[in-house]
């Protein structure tokens, strides 16, 4: 086990050091982030001297062996525009994205998993028919639209809840969070059912999929024959067999969701990394980018090595490469 | 086996039926038969004969869209037609019990052996953890496991296909039920351990007076180990008698054609070593879905007539000896005698 993680932290570098390099060179490409930064009244001798601050005079591979010294120091730069370092200002976000996300994900998965096993009990059902086609409608429309959908109909027709914002927040233990008060569930209810929408469909549709499958299976009647409970058969059975999938996919989407939040973010004015990463990349803002990109491919892996154990401990038939027995 | 014991099972003009997108598929049809306390049941035929649904109709398993449209099924005299999903559920792996063929799918797979044991106790008694525990070791015990308490912690995937086998019978046998459906246990294993396991459970069920049906496609599993023999063709019992009325003086040209394309089957009487030429009936198995009116064999059958296309006639050459043919092989006892 320990050598398994180990192998996979060894691989986490190699994928950041070529993520930086891809992102660094990607940035460059676009555009001077001075033509944004300086006065385009200002002097020649002021961008110069701008450029120098920045290092932006340097040849880039210059740039690039300066900021790969740095960040092998744990330091990845601070921001051009804001000037303060620039994982600081990323991980000072991190909190109201992650509570939208870990929201969203629960949604998700406390409504996906009773709705799919629904489904797929009971497919040809009203109830049963009425799900799925949720679920492809969830599936269907673009997020930014049932964003917009929403806030015309909760906040600006019937003015239940606020259209943006993250609201109050509350410290516990110097993270920032809306859960603790009233007005700020408010304030996540919108965006969190935004985000969940597509999760909450995906989720379904892959539960419906194995439990009808795990019916199928000779374990099922086997259990059946059994004499056991439908409680039973179904809540143990069946449910511990499609689960191995959906943990996978659930810590999969999760990933996903802490990256590409962006659009439910800025559709919601949600101060969270998505919005800080549109704001960095219109700036040019380089170091923020390169930043928040290795940030995200690191929780990448967390999230993978997490899904990957549980998937062990879930499946007896899995043996993690590299784990003595 | 004393023919005045009442038996075990009853089963009467049962008939279950699917209604499937073109037509209705009658898979069991007009079948009758009954299991005595010890006696042991073969119930042979080609695959899709109904073997099967026969077996799941009994446990009252029949998923829709099939059903059991007609018949009665008589567990030591009480009538299971009719009974509630709860009143189902008591009895199966208490008093009816089920094995399947394949040891490798029956399992769940990530559930360990003690939990899948301990559950089917516990559904139909009321019993601590620890005491179903007890039961499951020497159900394991009792089938030949060794070392049965290492197995109870272990994983399906970490046993053999015939120590999973085993677990199956261990579990079909924890409750002591009252009947044992078997739906060809050994198919899937080699031939070492399916005559193994053919003699365990026949000792198994010779000691605890469990009536059993071994469903096979084998003639050559039902000689040593079935007491009375069912055939089965589309369905319908075609034949039915003693093991020795039915291999060596069979009266359907299909049990014939069976016999006739099973290597070795030998009964007590039969000549050992006695090689046949073997000849494999011929034609396919029909579909239900498009059976021929009347004897559903006449495509295949070397003796029919155009009488054939009409429903057949019950003929009894002998006591307890029933063939449903027009022109069976034999239907005197005169006939069985030569
Ligand atoms: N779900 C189903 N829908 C329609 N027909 C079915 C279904 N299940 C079984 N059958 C029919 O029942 C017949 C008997 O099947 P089965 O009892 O499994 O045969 P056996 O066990 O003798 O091989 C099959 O040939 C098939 O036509
Ligand atoms: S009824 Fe006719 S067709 Fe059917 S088995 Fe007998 S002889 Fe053959
Ligand atoms: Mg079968």
């Amino acid at each position: 086990m320990p050598l398994f993680i180990l192998r996979r932290g060894l691989q986490a570098l190699n994928v950041l050091f070529v993520m930086s390099l891809l992102v660094f060179a990607g940035v460059y490409a676009i555009g001077n982030p001075l033509d944004l930064l300086v006065d385009p009244n200002a002097t020649q001798e002021d961008m110069a001297r701008a450029a120098a601050s920045l290092g932006l005079d340097q040849p880039l591979w210059v740039q690039y062996g300066r900021f790969l010294a740095r960040a092998l120091q744990g330091d990845l730069g601070d921001s051009f525009l804001h000037g303060a370092p620039a994982l600081g200002l990323i991980v000072e976000r991190l909190p109201a994205t992650l509570e939208l996300a870990v929201v969203a994900m629960l949604v998700a998965v406390l409504l996906g998993i009773p709705l799919g096993l629904w489904a797929g009990l009971r497919p040809d059902s009203l109830p049963g028919k009425t799900i799925m086609a949720g679920s492809i409608l969830g599936f269907s429309l673009p997020t930014f639209w049932v964003g917009l959908m929403l806030i015309m109909v909760f906040a600006v027709q019937l003015g239940w809840l606020p259209a943006g914002g993250r609201g109050p927040t509350t410290d516990v233990l110097g993270v920032s969070t809306s859960l603790l008060t009233m007005e700020g569930w408010r304030h996540l209810l919108l965006p969190a059912a935004n985000l969940a929408l597509f999760k909450l469909s995906l989720i379904i549709r892959l539960t419906r999929s194995g439990t009808r499958e795990a019916l199928l299976q000779d374990y099922v009647k086997f259990a059946r024959a059994k004499g056991l409970s439908n409680v039973r058969v179904v809540g143990v059975h069946v449910l511990k067999n499609i689960l191995i999938p959906i943990v996978t996919v659930v810590g999969l989407e999760f990933g996903s969701l802490i990256a590409f939040s962006v659009v439910t973010e800025s559709i919601f004015a949600w101060p969270g990394m998505g919005k800080l990463l549109l704001d960095s990349i219109t700036q040019l803002d380089r170091p923020v980018v390169v930043a928040y990109l290795l940030l995200v491919v690191t929780l990448y892996v967390v999230i993978n090595l997490t899904v990957d154990l549980l998937y062990a401990a879930l499946d007896p038939r899995v043996r993690l490469a590299g784990a003595r027995q | 086996m004393s023919a005045s014991a009442p038996p075990t099972l009853a089963v009467e003009h049962l008939t279950t039926r699917f209604a499937t997108r073109d037509g209705t598929v009658t898979a069991v049809d007009d079948v009758s038969f009954s299991v005595a306390p010890g006696e042991v049941l073969g119930l042979v035929g080609e695959s899709g004969s109904g073997k099967s649904m026969t077996g799941f109709s009994i446990l009252g398993l029949v998923d829709p869209p099939g059903e059991i449209a007609a018949g009665s099924i008589r567990l030591n005299g009480r009538e299971l037609r009719g009974l509630s999903a709860a009143e189902w559920r008591a009895l199966r792996g208490d008093r009816i019990a089920m094995i399947f063929q394949d040891p490798m799918m029956t399992l769940n797979p990530v559930l360990r052996i003690d939990t899948q044991m301990i559950e089917t106790v516990r559904a139909h008694r009321r019993l601590g953890r620890a005491a179903a525990r007890d039961l499951a070791r020497d159900a394991l015990a009792r089938v030949g496991i060794p070392s049965p308490d290492e197995r109870l912690r272990a994983y399906p995937h970490e046993l053999s296909g015939g120590m999973r086998q085993r677990v199956a019978i261990a579990i079909a046998l924890l409750n002591a039920p009252d009947l044992i459906i078997a739906d060809e246990p050994t198919t899937a294993l080699d031939v070492t351990i399916q005559a193994q396991i053919l003699f365990e459970m026949q000792t198994l069920c010779r000691q605890s007076g469990t009536a059993l049906i071994w469903i096979t496609h084998d003639l050559a599993v039902v000689a040593g180990l079935a007491d009375r023999v069912c055939v089965m063709y589309a369905g319908r019992i075609v034949e039915q008698g003693s093991t020795a009325q039915v291999l060596e003086t069979p009266a359907h040209p299909y049990t014939r054609g069976l016999l006739d394309s099973t290597p070795a089957v030998q009964t007590a009487s039969c000549n050992a070593g006695q090689a046949r030429p073997l000849h494999p009936i011929p034609g396919m198995a029909p579909s239900l879905r498009a059976l021929p009116p009347g004897c559903a064999f006449c495509p295949r059958c070397g003796r029919a007539s155009t009488a054939c296309e009409a429903t057949p006639p019950l003929v009894e050459p002998a006591p307890g000896h029933v063939v449903r043919c027009f022109h069976p092989l034999v239907t005197t006892l005169d006939e069985a005698a030569r």
